[in-house]
């Protein structure tokens, strides 16, 4: 394979492998719906392939972009599905206790109430992890087991169902042409790009997770910062939450983001944000969500039982985490495609990459027999 | 095992002099803690509901009966989370074993007999498949389990949208099978979930295999330093869990008597709750297969309590689980933070 | 002593890592019933060594025999298959497991598939009875403190390859470091097991910082300093000058100017004050005074204590006594935080796990104390924040002077001076380097030692700390003098100040 400098430098951009994929799914598509492309104008909305996987991949956008910040710290929420259900049910359950369900204040207070759920959660999560000192991923699990209980217990194990208008836009509405969603999903991608990289945050964010000691010596706090990127991915999934409820009008403790701490653990680490911590890419996983919201409308289109989609997205799964691993790409690319990237220990690097592999798995292998 | 001896000279330097420390630093404390408190619970039960019949033996029995495939399940996670790793697909794994044998047995004939082997096979094969992708390619446990999980949960919605119900005679007459035990009776099921949990307590204690499980749940990179086949033995657990969760499902198939794709969606938080409340570390390393099973009885309690009283609602059994496994997790907390210092 | 066969010989050791030659043709021979030193100074190679030795790096040239065959070992199992155990500083053992698991874990005594646990239980508590140690084999390895903990992996090492209890399968016993955070009675009992061991004919490799610990316990040494080899030498027939001359070695080269400057110029006010601080396992409580414009150099062998001295200043350690004035203010050292505010800076002698984010870029790791210190909401404008950097990287001559680079990718002079840019760029009022020239080339190793001068003549205060004695000598204004963890004495620089004085002080241990 030749490779000239310039797509070298195109294929180590970091977005690069995710938007390729993108692509590569989106054209899958035209053979199948020829106008997958194209964009209509009906009743003044904007209808089109496009337009709805947008829509559809909205409250996942903003899951998943929350969870970048807290994998960029080295850390996981997995309450976030939870939080989700706990916001819609919160508001949902306000709103229809409301005797005029249309009142702004009132659809207001709600969604105001449902937040502030969301940011106990998260400041819960917060302290566990970065005061008491629990692994992440233990930590996490409590709301992540306890919150849908919590949920239920809300909305007193009923869907609750609500008729507001208002309310409605969030996640069912449109405005100025395109679905009113979209809006709120660039707002707060665009939010957090600004809180990330027109403050500081998104360096210190990177460095904590980057090297945890270094960072404590040149007296970064890690524990506000830690704090705080629980509190605002709890925060992004309490939006998500409204969305979904507003979009079904209704709030189903049981079910409402069901996965979706999952989809978006996958959509941050397609977007190419590592699991171990450091440098995040908000954009990628923007991409990678969408890469996940594809795959599911194009199963869709192309005409193979939509009940498959779990295993495609497996298959997603599995190969990105293969690319990703450096040691799958040293035994089936040689090396290739890993340069630079191993560190530490010596052991593995420079050896013609036919003697690397056998002496790295000797040792172990030995034994088994 | 023994009591610990007054430890001489140089041990005079053993941290913790005071009893409380020294009991906090005694690894059965937690699994004695989940024992006491299922007892309590027991007792709270007996006293508040003597009179709708909570005292039947049957009652306690009943709890083994009503999560056999659950004890099963925890064991295989017992297993993975003492080497120090996680799997999230076990409920995904019982849910597709499910599938697979109300499919095989329903749709192609199959004996029940021949299925059996069938899907343990599948559910281990997957397992050792996971653990392959995991030791070799260094892949965080928690992804390719998640992979996993989605690819189970396809595969059984592939298989059928729809649930299968199971008539086939044989099946049923397994499933409805009594062991009388005295007082009362075991199913099936639950006789095979307690071979289970016997031959995981033998494999863990008296194999050089679960002693290196223990190993590198410990210190992995000790483990490999010590000369440990540390790789296949991670391989292994995994292979465990995976056949763990396709017997789960089968006892799970003779329990429901059918087939569906949304089966046990998130058991695997409840095993993996189970596996925490009964004492074992989610670090790895420490804990006992015996204390999955108070884990598992202390949850099957809380479902019984919920029932008998009535007025509360299925929920609380999620708050509840939650709730312990807290405080839980803040009791492990300040037993490393003391095996620290 | 006669000479017999030797039991392990390595001949023409050569270890290279990209950039570094670690070890250029190394020989290095044990007798069997001997215990040998193996010493030098960080960058010596002691440590490739060892690691070459038991198989965790693969070797790039020469030969290793054990008992005059030649072996081929690729990782620390074949190591332990061949008869070579190893002990480490930081204990390899299972501290979940019992005493008794961890000796036999993986060589468990079975019938049938099943682990007879008296059997082992029994033999361990046999095992360590014929060791002479005190021992409950039952009670969790985690139960134990350290000092036991490196004794029982001791037996283990002893152990390995048959279960009768015999030493038979051990011919070679590597400690490394085994002592550095023991107290007298512990070292005194390790000593005792490894005379023993010695005594039934174990070839044993000690390395030990602590010098009194070598002519306590050792037979015969081998020094190597820069990857070479220096000299082997019986314990009994080298001093201990003249082994931290062999260790540290001379090297005159174009830097004397920068002496006379120093000792010329003036130093002023107090800065520093340091009383009674201290940290247990750590350094001694010590007193010391930095004033304004002073460089205090730390003289001292690793190990000695310095760097644990350093990051008590810092508050990178707690300190258990002791307490820390800056300007005059008591600053209260719980955290780097109040060092930092305090206007103290610290960069570490482990570039890679304490000093740098790999990932960043050399801009990002150079603003980041800067940007730490004012608080995520205030960031350091865009374009105060390129001066800044591009002032840095032109001052020192970072290369490449890309700030996007990947500070991962740097060399080890240029990440250093990547840390040094980002120190002086929140102009602390004093500055720790711990071995700032470490592993770093020559031309980097001037140019740091240029700019200790220039910032003290500008009033920075500078802790200097580094293992070459002619570069603390040369850039000090005062010298402290440390040894086992204790600050022994101070000296004013000046010209009765000879390096061989201070290796004297060093040996002796006393002010003189």
């Amino acid at each position: 394979m030749t490779t000239t400098p310039r797509l070298r430098a195109l294929t180590q951009h970091h977005l690069f492998w995710p938007v390729a994929v993108l692509v590569v799914l989106l054209l899958i598509n035209v053979p199948f719906t020829p106008d997958f492309f194209s964009i209509k104008m009906t009743d003044g909305h904007l209808y089109g392939s496009l337009v709805s996987i947008v829509l559809f991949g909205s409250p996942l956008i903003l899951v998943a972009v929350g969870m970048t910040l807290v994998i960029a710290t080295g850390g996981i929420d997995l309450s976030v599905g939870a939080v989700v259900a706990i916001t819609g049910a919160l508001t949902c359950s306000y709103i229809s206790d409301q005797s005029d369900q249309g009142a702004l204040a009132g659809v207001f207070l709600a969604m105001g109430i449902g937040l502030v759920a969301a940011v106990v959660c998260g400041l819960w999560n917060g302290f566990l992890v970065a005061r008491m000192g629990i692994q992440p991923i233990i930590a996490t699990l409590i709301i992540m087991v306890a919150g849908r209980g919590v949920a239920q217990l809300i909305t007193d194990g009923q869907i609750i169902t609500i008729n507001s208008e208002p309310y409605k836009l969030i996640g069912g509405g449109y405005w100025l042409t395109l679905p009113f969603s979209i809006f709120v999903v660039a707002a707060v991608v665009a939010v957090t790009v600004a809180l990330t990289r027109k403050t500081a945050l998104g360096l210190l964010v990177e460095s904590v997770g980057g090297n945890a000691e270094a960072s404590r010596l040149v007296g970064i706090r890690s524990r506000r910062i830690k704090i705080m990127c629980y509190v605002f991915c709890a925060l992004c999934a309490g939006i998500a939450g409204l969305m979904i409820s507003s979009n079904t009008s209704a709030a189903d403790g049981n079910n409402a983001g069901l996965w979706i701490e999952l989809d978006a653990i996958l959509a941050v680490v397609i977007g190419g944000t590592s699991l171990l911590g450091g440098r995040f890419s908000i954009g990628g996983t923007v991409v990678g969500a969408l890469v996940i919201q594809t795959l599911t409308t194009t199963i869709y289109t192309i005409g193979v039982p939509t009940q498959t989609n779990l295993v495609f997205k497996a298959a997603v799964v599995i190969v990105v985490c293969l690319l990703q691993s450096p040691k799958f790409r040293a035994k089936v690319f040689g090396n290739k495609f890993g340069p630079g990237k191993r560190t530490k220990g010596g052991d593995t690097t420079s050896t013609a990459p036919a003697d690397a592999a056998p002496t790295t798995t000797a040792a172990p292998k030995m034994e088994v027999s | 095992m023994s009591t610990t001896t007054q430890p001489p000279k140089i041990q005079d330097s053993r941290t913790g002099t005071s009893r409380a420390a020294q009991l906090l630093g005694d690894r059965r404390l937690p699994v004695v803690v989940t024992a006491t408190l299922f007892l309590a619970m027991y007792i709270v039960g007996l006293s508040r509901y003597q009179n709708y019949g909570f005292g039947e033996p049957q009652v306690f029995l009943n709890l083994f009966i009503d999560n056999g495939y659950l004890l099963v399940a925890a064991v295989g996670a017992t297993f993975v989370i003492l080497s120090g790793g996680i799997d999230l697909s076990v409920g995904s794994v019982i849910g597709f074993t499910t599938m697979l044998t109300a499919w095989l047995v329903e749709k192609q004939g199959l004996p029940i007999l021949v299925v059996i082997p069938i899907a343990l096979g599948v559910g281990a094969f997957g397992g050792f498949l996971m653990g392959y992708v995991i030791h070799n390619f260094e892949i965080q446990p928690f992804i390719v389990t998640l992979a996993g999980l989605f690819l189970f949960r396809g595969l059984c919605l592939v298989i059928s949208k729809e649930s299968i119900a199971i008539d086939d005679s044989s099946v049923s007459s397994m499933a409805q099978a009594q062991v009388q035990l005295g007082a009362g009776f075991l199913s099936i099921g639950a006789i095979v979930a307690l071979v289970v949990l016997t031959a995981a307590f033998y494999i863990l204690h008296y194999t050089r295999f679960g002693r290196r499980v223990y190993a590198i749940g410990g210190n992995e990179q000790s483990a490999l330093l010590m000369g440990l086949p540390q790789g296949g033995t991670k391989i292994a657990v995994y292979t465990v869990s995976g056949f763990c969760s396709a017997l789960a499902g089968l006892l799970f198939t003779l329990y429901i008597q059918s087939g569906d794709p949304l089966h046990a969606t998130g058991m695997e938080l409840d095993a993996i709750a189970a596996v925490v409340i009964g004492g074992t570390l989610l670090t790895g390393g420490s804990g006992y297969v015996l204390g999955t099973l108070f884990g598992v009885l202390v949850l099957g309690l809380i479902k019984s309590i919920i029932q008998f009283e009535g007025t509360l609602s299925s929920w609380w059994t999620k708050i509840a689980t939650g709730v312990l496994l807290c405080a839980f997790i803040l009791i492990q907390r300040a037993m490393t933070a003391r095996g620290k210092t | 002593m006669a000479e017999p066969r030797p039991v392990l010989e390595m001949t023409g050791i050569v270890k290279e890592f990209p950039g570094v030659r670690a070890l250029s043709g190394v020989d290095f021979r044990l007798f069997p019933g001997e215990i040998h030193a193996l010493m030098g100074e960080n960058g010596a190679g002691k440590s490739t060594l060892i690691k070459v030795l038991t198989g965790v790096y693969p070797l790039d040239g020469g030969t290793i025999a054990l008992d005059g065959q030649p072996v081929r070992i690729d990782s620390p199992f074949q190591a332990q298959q061949a008869g070579i155990s190893t002990v480490y500083q930081e204990v390899n053992l299972c501290p979940n497991l019992s005493v008794a698991e961890n000796i036999f874990i993986g060589r468990e005594p079975t019938r049938y598939g099943r682990i007879q646990w008296s059997r082992m239980r029994k033999e361990a508590a046999e095992l360590v009875d014929r060791l002479g140690l005190d021992i409950d084999v039952t009670a969790p390895l985690s139960s134990y403190p350290l000092a036991v903990q490196q004794l029982v992996a001791i037996v283990r090492s002893v152990g390995t390859g048959d279960s009768d209890g015999a030493g038979a399968g051990t011919k070679v016993l590597v400690l490394d470091e085994p002592t550095s955070s023991l107290d007298r009675d512990e070292v005194l009992e390790l000593f005792r097991l490894m005379r023993q061991l010695r005594d039934e004919g174990v070839a044993i490799l000690f390395v030990s910082h602590f010098l009194d610990q070598i002519y306590e316990i050792c037979d015969r040494m081998t020094v190597l300093r820069n990857g070479t080899l220096v000299g082997e030498h019986l314990v009994s027939e080298l001093d201990q000058v003249g082994l931290i001359h062999l260790m540290i070695g001379k090297e005159m080269d174009q830097l004397e100017g920068l002496h006379e400057q120093q000792l010329h110029a003036d130093v002023g006010e107090p800065l520093v004050k340091a009383d009674g601080l201290g940290r247990q396992g750590g350094i001694s409580p010590f007193d010391l005074e930095i004033k304004k414009g002073e460089v205090v150099g730390l003289a001292g062998l690793l190990g000695s204590g310095r760097t644990e001295l350093a990051r008590l200043l810092f508050g990178a350690d707690q300190p258990d006594s002791g307490k820390v004035s800056i300007d005059g203010k008591q600053v209260s050292m719980s955290a780097p935080n109040d060092a930092i505010a305090a206007g103290v800076a610290f960069c570490s002698e482990n570039r890679k796990t304490e000093g740098l984010v790999p990932d960043l870029t050399v801009r990002e790791n150079i603003i980041l104390a800067l940007q730490a210190s004012r608080g995520w909401t205030r960031p350091i404008p865009v374009a105060q924040r390129d001066e800044l950097v591009a002032k840095y990287i032109k001052a020192l001559d970072i290369r490449p002077a890309n700030p996007e680079a990947r500070v991962g990718q740097l060399s080890g002079g240029n990440q250093q001076k990547v840390l040094l840019a980002r120190w002086l760029i929140t102009q602390p009022k004093l500055l720790i380097l711990d071995e700032p020239t470490r592993g770093i080339d020559v031309g980097a190793k001037a140019e740091i030692q240029k700019l200790v001068v220039s910032l003290s003549e500008e009033g920075m205060s500078v802790l200097y700390i580094a293992a070459e004695l002619e570069e603390v000598l040369r850039l000090s204004h005062t010298i402290g003098v440390l040894r086992d963890r204790k600050l022994v004495a101070q000296l004013a620089n000046g010209p009765e100040i000879t390096p061989t004085r201070i290796l004297e002080t060093i040996a002796s241990g006393e002010h003189q």
